[in-house]
């Protein structure tokens, strides 16, 4: 059983959190004391159907105004898959959230209102999850039972949408277009009867099948050290072990690595995970190394294989998603936190704003607002082991902390 | 390490976290209920520091209405693995007179652990308190993060939370603040009874099915104890029954149960159609009765 984590999009009223009470309902996830909890409060509320959406809006606040404001998680499964929703709001202020959820995530559901077609949010939403290379999209035109289940208005939102496509950075990306009405449970968890000219899976069905090969990218493998292990007890007084986690690829037993920064050589000798030895550490394992020469290795530093460095320097450009209400001016200065090493950068230029519904681009900035998304440059002031984010999904971005506040004011996608 | 199976993707996340409690604090402390989901956690963070010992010490936060097997179970625990361990009294924090206690049908202790926990954290300077909560208990807690700040007086603010991307943990904070850390976020109640299967990691006999003089009060079995405020018409009764979720004895209803193994309660979770905080009295005051406690510094 694999766990597959699936970043949701949609405006207000789309019925994202009906689609995904919905889900839960259909595959029997809902527990009885949930189930009654929103009986109850749909019934006080005068509605004569489940209000599901009652199931994921969890904040008071939420409840209050009826929309989504965070990120939210729900944890279903079924014989095959354990799946986590990273429900995301969809309007135009909340596109850090829709950033973070979708970081987390390997495929994505973007809703679209059957009676709306695509409208500028749609755009949003399928920009941001094109730019943080999720492989897996599924477009899901809802509400279909409000437009008479009509073929003909599906194709015509396929159609519009396939011209977004047009436009995407990451072309490789696979989109699946799927009929739904999530209030009628509608090709949602079971095919429905009430589209006959759709031919493909209901929902559930197409994640159920997706493989790893169709959500994650394989690459190089790049070993960050998180932390020394150094027990000094008599039994292992000589040990000394790198732990961190496996991004990108596979590491084992006699590999030739490079040390960075400090390029020194040498050859993986053992791989712990807990008491145990492994020969191969596989990806995103969280293993223990040990390696055949004495190394001088501290948490930032990272371990590659021999003849697979990644780029060495001291300064970078990358595609900023900015999160904070203060502004982001050029010479200001942050830490950047990338993977679990720091340094210091400075702002050098902000070279433009990227409309984020693929209407352009701004190139008079003086600064970057909440939710704007830019290219920037920065300067360090020691040198970081960074691949292109279209390389290597985890050694390609970072987070940037205000040295002020100590909060995470932005994320960024190295180009 | 080539399995990578469901179980194996939360545990090796969990790990990483832990890891990454001890690179970046000063002063961590793993919250210790003697609950199954922190004994879960000792666990992982013996894997993540192996040969090592864990490089923090546990904390009790002590209701004094325990059940006994937990403390038991506690105290074994901490011998047999040479962890360090501190213990704070709510009792304490009453006799100190900063908190009152509860009277009445519903009285509990299980709210006023929240003052003596911050005054712990005061006590020892800690800035990372790592805990074993789990986004599926509830829904408040789904949209907390996996490190999340609490100001001066140990406040969530859920609106202005730090975004989390990735794997990145941001841990900086000023003094005064502190970090709650959740290794365990993404486990559900199914994945935590699935590992301690497949570890074989013991946990106290209060999760298994036995005979117990109970209760029933609000379609909840509850404990016959000295602790638990009973109304001379609620019959006393002797049931088979387990506990899902342990928290003090005046805020943990019993289930009715024949699993005595932990095969057989893997089995009865699968099947259930209840929520394990469906079992939470506390948790039954309010719809938002999670979310006020949060806010208030609660766990």
């Amino acid at each position: 059983m694999e766990v597959l984590k699936i970043a949701t999009a949609g405006s207000v009223d789309d019925g994202k959190s009906t689609l995904i009470g919905r889900i839960l309902y259909d595959t029997k996830s809902l527990t009885s004391d949930k189930l009654e909890a929103i009986e109850k409060t749909s019934k006080s509320k005068g509605y004569d159907y489940l209000d599901f959406s009652l199931a994921t809006d969890g904040l008071v606040a939420e409840r209050e105004q009826g929309i989504t404001i965070d990120v939210a998680h729900i944890y279903f499964s079924t014989d095959k898959k354990s799946y986590i929703i990273a429900d995301t709001p969809g309007h135009v202020e909340y596109t850090r959230n829709m950033v973070t959820g979708a970081s987390t995530s390997q495929a994505a559901i973007i809703l679209i209102d059957a009676r709306k077609g695509v409208i500028e949010q749609t755009n949003r939403h399928f920009f941001i999850n094109n730019l943080l290379r999720i492989k897996d999209v599924v477009v899901a035109i809802n509400k279909m039972d409000l437009v008479d289940y009509s073929e003909e208005t599906y194709n015509k939102i396929k159609a519009d949408f396939e011209q977004l496509m047009a436009k995407r950075d990451y072309q490789d990306q696979k989109i699946t277009f799927i009929p739904v009405s999530a209030l009628k449970g509608d090709n949602v968890v079971n095919k429905s009867d009430k589209t006959p000219w759709y031919t493909g899976p209901a929902l559930l069905e197409h994640f159920e099948a997706l493989d790893r090969k169709d959500v994650y990218n394989v690459g190089t493998p790049r070993f960050p050290v998180q932390y020394v292990i150094r027990p000094k007890t008599e039994e292992h007084h000589d040990f000394r072990g790198f732990a961190g986690k496996v991004y990108g690829g596979e590491l084992s037993v006699g590999d030739e690595v490079v040390a960075l920064p400090s390029q020194t050589r040498s050859r993986i000798k053992e791989i712990y995970f807990y008491d145990k030895k492994y020969q191969t550490a596989a990806r995103r394992s969280s293993v223990t190394i040990t390696l055949e020469d004495e190394i001088n290795l501290s948490r930032g530093d990272m371990l590659v294989k021999a003849g697979d460095l990644p780029t060495i320097d001291k300064q970078f450009t990358a595609t900023v998603s900015w999160m904070d209400s203060d502004k982001m001016t050029p010479g200001k200065k942050y830490v950047v936190q990338h993977g679990v090493n720091k340094v210091l950068a400075k702002v050098d230029n902000i070279h433009h704003k990227i409309n984020p519904d693929y209407s352009g681009i701004e190139t008079e900035v003086d600064g970057l607002g909440m939710n704007d998304i830019a290219q920037v440059s920065f300067k360090l002031n020691k040198p970081i082991f960074y691949d292109k984010f279209k390389d290597h999904r985890t050694n390609g971005s970072f987070i940037l902390i205000d040295t002020q506040t100590n909060n995470t004011v932005g994320a960024g996608f190295i180009s | 390490m080539t399995d990578t199976s469901h179980i194996n993707a939360l545990e090796n996340e969990a790990i990483y976290i832990l890891r990454e409690v001890a690179a970046q604090f000063e002063r961590p402390v793993l919250l210790f209920s003697g609950g199954k989901d922190s004994i879960t956690l000792v666990r992982l963070a013996q894997k993540a520091f192996w040969p090592a010992k864990i490089p923090f010490p546990l904390m009790h936060i002590d209701t004094g209405h325990n059940f006994p097997e937990t403390i038991e179970f506690r105290d074994k625990l901490v011998k047999d693995l040479g962890l360090e361990l501190i213990v704070r009294k709510v009792q304490d924090s009453i006799d100190q007179g900063k908190v009152k206690e509860e009277t009445g049908r519903y009285s509990s202790r299980n709210s006023l652990q929240t003052t003596t926990l911050l005054d712990a954290i005061e006590e020892f300077k800690f800035d990372a308190c790592i805990g074993g909560a789990r986004r599926d208990e509830e829904k408040a807690r789904a949209k907390e993060r996996i490190f999340s700040v609490r100001d001066d007086f140990g406040q969530w603010d859920e609106r202005n939370q730090r975004p989390e991307l990735f794997d990145m943990l941001n841990g900086q904070i000023e003094l005064g603040q502190n970090v709650r850390v959740f290794p365990i976020s993404n486990w559900t109640e199914l994945d935590v009874w699935s590992y301690i299967k497949e570890e074989q990691i013991e946990i106290p006999s209060i999760y298994f099915a036995h005979k117990r003089k109970v209760f029933l009060r609000d379609g909840l079995i509850w404990s016959h104890s000295e602790y638990v405020y009973q109304e001379e018409d609620e019959e006393v009764l002797e049931r088979m029954v387990r506990f899902r979720t342990v928290g003090d004895m005046s805020c943990t209803a019993a289930v009715f149960s024949n699993a005595t193994d932990i095969e057989s309660v893997v089995e009865e979770i699968k099947d259930s159609t209840i929520s394990e905080r469906g079992a939470r009295i506390d948790d039954k005051r309010s719809e938002a009765a999670m979310e006020k406690r949060k806010q208030q510094g609660y766990f």
